[in-house]
């Protein structure tokens, strides 16, 4: 009974959180901007559209920063948020290689530009079938292979369904990366370049920031934003609408623009996770590229060089 | 300690060696000892710069220097099983070997975890390996299986000296004051004794009956840090035992070459025989076939059951322009040969056989860098990526400087060894039907009685 409450506040205040998020976005058409306006401003009331559909009038003072600050102990970054699963669904059928979601991940992780911790890959999945944009961030697998491997419990599964890394006890082994079969996650080969303000934060798992030469590092689902009620940058950043992100045990996804039940949008849009049959257990689920928004040409065309040659060999296989 | 003449004569044989260093050997040493330094800079700029100075990215995570683990480790447990199963099954032949057996085991142990300490990225977090370990990890069976087989195999090349140990103490040589000391404590007091004979072959043979074990179980942990991960050319279930088996034989091609060059530096025709070689050689025979048998199952099998990804590592490894043509030398002069030269009555001599074992053995090496390096550049996604260098490994001169590194500490462990003890050990040392003694007037058939 009294979890069940829990739950319902949880849900609550994840969907109110959500509705912040989302409205911050509309508001300022990115999260960036928010960056810049001050709590301690004078307050003024913003007039937004909650994913209901309502008008809601709300403090600008609860229009979050966008910086890293939640500063939690190490303890509860191993644990993770009470009450959550987080579950991430991607739409296929709307990304066109935008890169917006990529831009906004390095961004806001501090990531340099060869390096992404979200890619998007050009898929065929067999020789007469259509190719597909793919963009693919860490699975946060339920039965994650690089978890298994890791020698000094640096990488770990936390209770809301999150894989995380602790980059002061990784001893940068790379057993993980040599497991996960999704080539998810990256090595700090050379000491990471970094603003000054930056390398003297504190060091969170949840936020990955500052990263440290030596270790290994990808895609965490921005749990210090998910704890501040903010969608993760990818999810906002994409003009699409591709990525749902939302909480598995509140059956809720929403891309920033409409929130849907998790399960009736697997089930409606014939959800499936990728390679399945490895028997890893994603968290994170595709749905099919069937009735496409855009052709795949549209996420090429205007790429520059440097990245249309990653996607070459097939896009000109399919010219023929 | 009392020798009986043959062992006396091995003895007296073999004494100027630990007396003298020599000036040829000094010049190895030398030579190794720079290449160890040139091997030492590259650490250096490892460390100091990350690992962005070796050829491993983000796909081919691990490259030369877990080959080089590999490698090493293999020899390290071949040594320890070939000497232990000689000194189980008594084999009277086997006696002048199991020394070179046995240092082998143990410097290989030495240097081969070196090369796995070197794919880790921060030197300074080594401690979390015992302060926060994670059982579930092949990597901390393998740290837990290594420091278990390394204090066995100490020991039990120690067991197999104290005697030898002894007989350096009394057999007052010409050696420096340290050295004498050093062999006073090492021989642990040993007299020949009946109860100390009795309690050092009880050691010998309980250590025996623990290394063999051991080193098949340790060697197939190594094996699972790949065949525990679910990437196409590695997760196999003969994993284990193709390790065992490509350590096994690979330690006995060292162990032919290390036979050959020391029977030519120290003129040892008498205890290393043509007949040893020929014997080891139909052993490196038998291995060879059965690793040529496990390697055509793996790609066999991988070929014929033509599942896409399993299909994509096999056909980089047939494709000329890929792994090919070093996939036909690895087989052809890591397999075929080897056992061609062995079969056939002509190229069955000690020439022969030690320059196929050498060539064996480098073609052993290359197949374990067609293990790892071929399957990490095969992720399920294709890569997608421009820079050259995250699509395909090529290792770079620190990597090359450090592999020759180890090699040279490889060599100069066993010259330094050779300079302590003799390479034939002389105390426990039959007379057998073919080490026909040059001193000797009657080629002894019956073997020595103390033994």
């Amino acid at each position: 009974m009294k979890e069940q409450e829990i739950n319902d506040k949880s849900r609550r205040d994840f969907l109110k959180n959500v509705a912040i998020a989302t409205v911050a976005t509309a508001a300022c058409g990115s999260l960036t901007c928010s960056c810049t306006s001050n709590k301690t401003a004078v307050s003024e009331k913003v007039r937004l559209l909650s994913p209901d559909g309502e008008i809601v009038e709300i403090d600008s003072a609860y229009l979050n920063h966008q910086e890293h600050m939640a500063i939690i102990s190490k303890l509860e970054a191993r644990e993770g948020i009470a009450g959550k699963k987080f579950v991430m669904v991607v739409d296929l059928a709307r990304c066109k290689n935008a890169r917006k979601c990529i831009t906004a991940c390095q961004k806001w992780h501090y990531r340099p530009e060869e390096t992404e911790w979200l890619t998007v890959k050009l898929l065929k999945d067999s020789e007469k079938a259509a190719p597909y944009w793919f963009p693919k961030q860490c699975f946060h697998c339920d039965n994650p292979p690089c978890v298994k491997v890791c020698p000094v419990d640096a990488t770990f599964k936390r209770q809301d369904g999150l894989v995380l890394i602790d980059n002061e006890r990784c001893i940068g082994c790379k057993f993980c990366m040599a497991a996960c079969p999704y080539s998810t996650r990256v090595f700090n080969w050379n000491e990471p370049e970094l603003p000054v303000e930056i390398m003297k934060q504190q060091y969170s798992a949840e936020t990955g920031i500052p990263a440290k030469v030596g270790t290994v590092e990808k895609c965490d689902f921005c749990p210090d934003r998910a704890r501040e009620g903010m969608l993760p940058p990818c999810v906002e950043a994409c003009p699409n609408g591709v990525f749902y992100f939302g909480d598995e045990n509140e059956d809720t996804v929403t891309n920033g623009d409409e929130t849907l039940s998790f399960t009736q949008l697997i089930k409606d849009r014939a959800g499936y996770r990728f390679l399945e049959e490895l028997g890893t257990k994603p968290r994170v689920y595709y749905l099919p590229p069937k009735e496409r928004q855009f052709p795949v040409e549209r996420g090429y065309e205007n790429l520059p060089d440097n990245i249309k040659a990653r996607f070459k060999d097939i896009m000109e296989e399919k010219a023929k | 300690m009392e020798l009986n003449t043959y062992q006396q004569e091995a003895f007296n044989y073999q004494k100027s060696n630990i007396e003298k260093f020599g000036k040829k050997n000094l010049f190895w040493v030398i030579f190794f000892l720079l290449w160890i330094s040139v091997g030492g800079y590259s650490l250096y700029l490892q460390i100091s710069r990350g690992h962005g100075v070796t050829g491993m990215r983000d796909n081919v995570v691990w490259g030369l220097f877990i080959v080089n683990f590999i490698f090493f480790i293999g020899l390290s447990y071949a040594g320890a099983i070939i000497s232990g199963l000689l000194h189980l099954f008594k084999v009277s032949w086997g006696k002048p070997i199991v020394r070179l057996a046995q240092m082998m085991t143990i410097i290989s142990v030495v240097v081969g975890p070196v090369f796995i300490l070197l794919c880790v990225g921060r030197f300074d977090r080594l401690h979390h390996l015992f302060i926060y370990p994670r059982l579930q990890s092949p990597m901390t069976w393998d740290v837990l299986a290594i420091l278990t087989y390394f204090v066995g195999s100490v020991l039990f090349l120690y067991m197999a000296l104290v005697k030898d140990f002894a007989v350096y103490r009394d057999a007052n040589m010409n050696i420096p004051k340290w050295k004498q000391k050093l062999y006073k404590i090492l021989a642990l007091g040993y007299r020949g004794a009946a109860s100390q004979k009795r309690h050092l072959i009880i050691s010998q043979n309980l250590l025996a009956i623990i290394m063999v074990p051991l080193s098949i179980i340790v060697s197939s942990i190594l094996s699972w840090i790949f065949g525990m991960t679910l990437r196409p050319g590695w997760h196999s279930t003969i994993f284990g035992p193709y390790f065992v088996l490509g350590a096994l034989y690979s330690g006995c091609g060292v162990l032919i070459v290390a036979m050959w060059v020391y029977r030519k530096m120290y003129k040892l025709e008498n205890y290393f025989t043509d007949k040893h070689f020929v014997y080891l050689g139909y052993i490196m025979m038998v291995l060879a076939a059965g690793y040529g048998y496990f390697t055509f199952s793996e790609y066999f099998t991988n070929w014929f059951g033509s599942a896409k990804w399993d299909n994509e590592v096999i056909n980089k490894l047939f494709n000329p322009e890929a792994y090919g043509w070093w996939t036909l030398f690895a087989n052809v002069v890591g397999i075929f040969i080897p056992i061609l030269i062995v079969a056939l009555p002509m190229t069955r001599k000690p020439n022969w056989i030690a320059l196929v074992s050498f060539f064996m053995v480098i073609a052993l090496w290359v197949k374990r860098y067609l293990i790892i390096v071929p399957t990490l550049e095969t992720p399920a996604l294709p890569m997608q990526d421009t820079r050259m260098e995250y699509v395909k490994y090529s290792a770079t001169w620190p990597e090359w400087a450090l592999t020759f590194a180890g090699i040279a500490t490889f060599l100069l462990f066993f010259t330094l060894m050779s300079k302590f003890v003799t390479v034939v050990p002389v105390s426990g040392l039959e007379e057998s039907e073919f080490n026909h003694h040059h001193h000797s007037n009657n080629p002894a058939v019956e073997p020595a009685k103390n033994a």
